[in-house]
């Protein structure tokens, strides 16, 4: 099928086979390595995206329902200057140990804030179901703590 | 006095009355011909559906979804959310589509969610199921009609029969379930 979506706020149109996972999409034909292969099932998030603002398990997600929609990816979080303030706490908290599975657990995040800016810690625990091998959760819940009080600075 | 406080009780009476009506099913909405024994053994064939583990899953009366013939609760900690279709930042479509996924295996039909709580069935006997289906406080606001549409057409419901590989479909084939409430409602929609 001819898909056209818009990723990373560009617009893309590219031949794939309907039912192709997104993650293929992403990784293999727009050659985008951020966003990570980890169960396959839609199960640990490592392949966690943003679609039309909602997070997605983008190894769960064929290329079809992207027709028209808009995909952002853990490469447009950045900018040339400055870190999204979830990449920033993620540093200022060290969050990563082995770090295969952080871009999916960002993109939860950032979708969290977006929803709920000031999550309790039930919130955090209803809302990050991902699935960190190296067990780095409790670094991530300090780093969410500490991306809302860079986002709440950030807005002053 | 005398007269405002009669006035006051003849609204209270109404209003009561109002409430109650609206709790109950409607009973200008039954059938009055028809056989009551058909309607009877219909709903025994739609009880085996509905009381299927499988359908029961995605029917609970709390907020967790379940999983499989065990009825575990949904991994990952899912829950109901305010819409039925998740929690704000874990929502069903996180990884539910409108069709079976063909790479993961992971089921998915159109407006993929739990039914709404007063849709719940685990735990209430027949006769209690039987008499939610037809409360419209209850099923959604459906008329008779609508719901022998819904029971028969929404594709979610319909999902039921087309699960994808390695999950246990009903006990009865679609196409009796069907006939079972079409008999069940044109024969009264009895409930016990």
């Amino acid at each position: 099928m001819q898909l056209t979506f818009e990723i990373n706020n560009q617009s893309h149109t590219v031949e794939v086979p309907e039912d192709m996972p997104l993650l293929w999409v992403i990784r293999d034909v727009l050659r985008l390595k951020g966003t990570k292969f980890g169960c396959g099932q839609a199960m640990c998030g490592a392949c966690t995206v943003q679609v039309d603002g909602d997070a997605i398990r983008s190894c769960s997600y064929a290329a079809k329902f992207a027709q028209g929609k808009k995909v952002t990816t853990i490469e447009a979080l950045a900018n040339e200057e400055k870190l999204h303030p979830v990449q920033q706490a993620w540093l200022d908290e060290r969050v990563p140990q082995c770090g295969y599975c952080q871009p999916g657990f960002i993109m939860a995040t950032k979708s969290l804030l977006e929803k709920i800016p000031n999550p309790s810690e039930d919130e955090i625990n209803d809302n990050i179901t991902n699935i960190c091998r190296c067990g780095t959760y409790h670094r991530m819940r300090k780093a969410i703590h500490r991306a809302v009080e860079l986002q709440q600075k950030s807005k002053l | 006095m005398k007269t405002s406080y009669f006035v006051m009780l003849l609204f209270l009476s109404v209003a009561v009355v109002s409430l109650t009506a609206w709790d109950k099913p409607e009973k200008d909405d039954l059938p009055t011909t028809g056989d009551p024994t058909k309607s009877r053994a219909a709903l025994g064939a739609m009880l085996k559906v509905l009381k299927h583990q499988r359908c029961m899953n995605c029917h609970p009366t709390d907020d967790r979804p379940r999983q499989g013939d065990d009825a575990h609760a949904h991994l990952f900690n899912v829950q109901r959310g305010t819409d039925n279709k998740g929690l704000a930042a874990m929502r069903c479509v996180a990884c539910h589509q409108t069709e079976n996924n063909k790479q993961s295996n992971v089921p998915g039909a159109p407006h993929w969610q739990l039914a709404p709580k007063s849709m719940g069935w685990m735990g209430l006997s027949d006769e209690q199921i039987a008499a939610n289906l037809i409360d419209k406080s209850k099923n959604g606001n459906r008329s008779l009609d609508q719901l022998m549409e819904h029971m028969t057409r929404d594709p979610l419901v319909q999902w039921a029969w087309q699960p994808g590989e390695g999950r246990t479909v009903p006990p009865v084939s679609q196409k009796d379930f069907h006939e079972a409430v079409r008999t069940w409602i044109e024969n009264g929609a009895v409930i016990k």
